[in-house]
């Protein structure tokens, strides 16, 4: 059999002969799709090599864990600051919106919830563009000399979390107040006390809320690569390390620091919920 | 004698959209009491009870106290509300809106949880509670900062007749202590065990009231004599 990068596979419903080494990428769907009477061994190759390098990228999670790396040390510690730092402030700006939009009838407050719902959905892409428009040299906060500074990469990630937070805390605050509203109403409360009451013991859900804001931050790659540009020691985090990895060529090291990557967000969860005691019995 | 009262209703009404919920509703509470509200379900129990508390829009007519100090009333819902809290946090929390003392607020618990029996589970979440000791607990949390006036909507719904005795005992020792009480009921039972005063409400209007040993002897209406014996009010 020909050992060459080509091989013939032969549809039974459709009689037509497909080069496979056109489509390199699309090889494990033509393999799963395809009704295949011949099939080149070379294909198998090439199927074992990606399974290799899923193992290698293991390894390699595993041995740069293991050796205390310094550059992932310095990434990982990076991509906690910059996170931890927009999870912080976002968490002061939206908890008490959030808490606040659950009270407060006003005019348009229907349509306030609805704009906040839908920048749920805000394209990091577009926010990394518009905060860069904004610090660039030419704009309005140019002065400022934020660009490609973690600094940058906090602002636009404050702007992608904080209507996630937002939009979480209302719906669970709504809940809580429709609970508690006669009560709070009935001991004459003031609005602030009716605030802290519900923040205070509704504080289980708003972290559900405030980990979610962590978890769209720490994934997160299209923004901060835009106004961070991935500067090696300056700005470089794990996402934008696995997105350069991955332009390389460099699969199996991408594939490490996702690996690294996947590990701090079930830690970070992890360390919260136990902190908080959330599941434990006879809690809320 | 209660400085706030006596209350006075002048021509209440309480609409929910188009629907008429109440009204028009004209009625003078003394300061003497207890004052049981009885009636057939939906007859505005309930609404009315909120209307002298202050937690129901009026849209129309007057509510007059005497003194009129929110802070000196008390409502006990008929579901009671508890919050996401221990107990003894339960009882705690109206303590510390009156910005009392940590001592003191201690002091006040533990006497309360004593005095409830639930000192034993004072740590424990208050949404575990059974349904009597949630009662009992919304009672005493109602009690806890004395109140002078204290509306009760129904407390003894659903409660067995243990439950149901103590919680009348807790408040035959409030309005010993100068509490005035304004409950809603629908155990007959209770309202000639704790009555001094009767209104009975029919269609969102007082249809009759009057001193309860009056009304329950000789009801002036065939609506009340029909209700006292259980008949079903049309």
């Amino acid at each position: 059999m020909d050992e060459g990068p080509t091989a013939r596979i032969l549809y039974t419903t459709c009689p037509e002969s497909l080069d496979i080494s056109t489509y390199p990428d699309q090889f494990p769907l033509v393999f799963c799709v395809g009704k295949l009477d011949v099939l080149s061994f070379s294909c198998w190759d090439r199927f074992e090599g990606r399974m290799f390098e899923i193992w290698e990228g293991l390894k390699a999670a595993f041995w740069l864990i293991v050796m205390f790396d310094a550059e992932l040390w310095e990434i990982s510690l990076r991509s906690l600051r910059v996170t931890l730092t927009a999870l912080l402030i976002a968490s002061v700006i939206a908890i008490p919106l959030g808490t606040y939009l659950a009270l407060q009838r006003f005019r348009y407050r229907r349509f306030v919830i609805s704009m906040i719902n839908a920048l749920m959905g805000l394209p990091p892409v577009v926010v990394g563009l518009v905060v860069y428009l904004l610090l660039s040299r030419s704009g309005p906060f140019g002065v400022l000399n934020l660009l490609f500074t973690p600094t940058a990469m906090i602002i636009a990630q404050v702007i992608i979390i904080t209507p996630v937070i937002v939009s979480i805390a209302h719906q669970s605050m709504r809940e809580l107040w429709a609970e508690y509203h006669d009560l709070l109403i009935s001991l004459n409360t003031s609005k602030r006390q009716r605030v802290l009451t519900l923040v205070k013991d509704g504080r289980r859900n708003l972290l559900t809320a405030a980990l979610a804001g962590f978890g769209r931050a720490i994934g997160e790659v299209g923004a901060i690569m835009i106004v961070g540009g991935n500067i090696d020691h300056v700005t470089r985090v794990l996402t934008t390390a696995i997105a350069l990895e991955t332009g390389k060529g460099d699969f199996a090291l991408a594939l490490g620091l996702g690996c690294v990557l996947i590990g701090i967000a079930i830690i970070v969860n992890i360390t919260i919920h136990t902190l908080s005691q959330t599941e434990r019995e006879g809690r809320w | 004698m209660n400085a706030l009262f006596p209350l006075e209703l002048r021509q209440v009404v309480v609409r929910r959209r188009t629907k008429r919920v109440i009204g028009p509703v004209d009625l003078i509470l003394n300061p003497q009491g207890p004052t049981i509200i009885i009636g057939p379900n939906g007859s505005g129990k309930t609404t009315l009870l909120r209307v002298m508390h202050g937690i129901e829009r009026i849209n129309a007519g007057q509510v007059i106290w005497a003194k009129d100090d929110p802070a000196k009333h008390a409502f006990v819902f008929q579901s009671p509300i508890m919050m996401r809290r221990s107990v003894a946090e339960n009882l705690a929390y109206p303590l510390r809106l009156a910005k009392l003392s940590a001592a003191a607020i201690n002091t006040d618990v533990d006497h309360w949880l004593s005095r409830i029996g639930l000192d034993a589970v004072r740590d424990n979440p208050a949404t575990r509670l059974s349904g009597g000791e949630r009662q009992k607990l919304a009672i005493a949390r109602a009690l806890v900062c004395k109140p002078e006036v204290l509306f009760l909507d129904e407390p003894c719904a659903n409660l067995d007749g243990y439950a149901t005795r103590d919680i009348e005992v807790l408040l035959q020792e409030a309005a010993a202590a100068g509490t005035r009480l304004v409950m809603a009921t629908h155990n007959m039972g209770q309202a000639r065990r704790l009555a001094q005063d009767l209104v009975f409400m029919l269609d969102g209007k007082v249809h009759e009231t009057g001193p309860a040993a009056q009304v329950f002897a000789a009801p002036q209406t065939d609506a009340l004599a029909a209700f006292l014996r259980g008949d079903i009010v049309p």
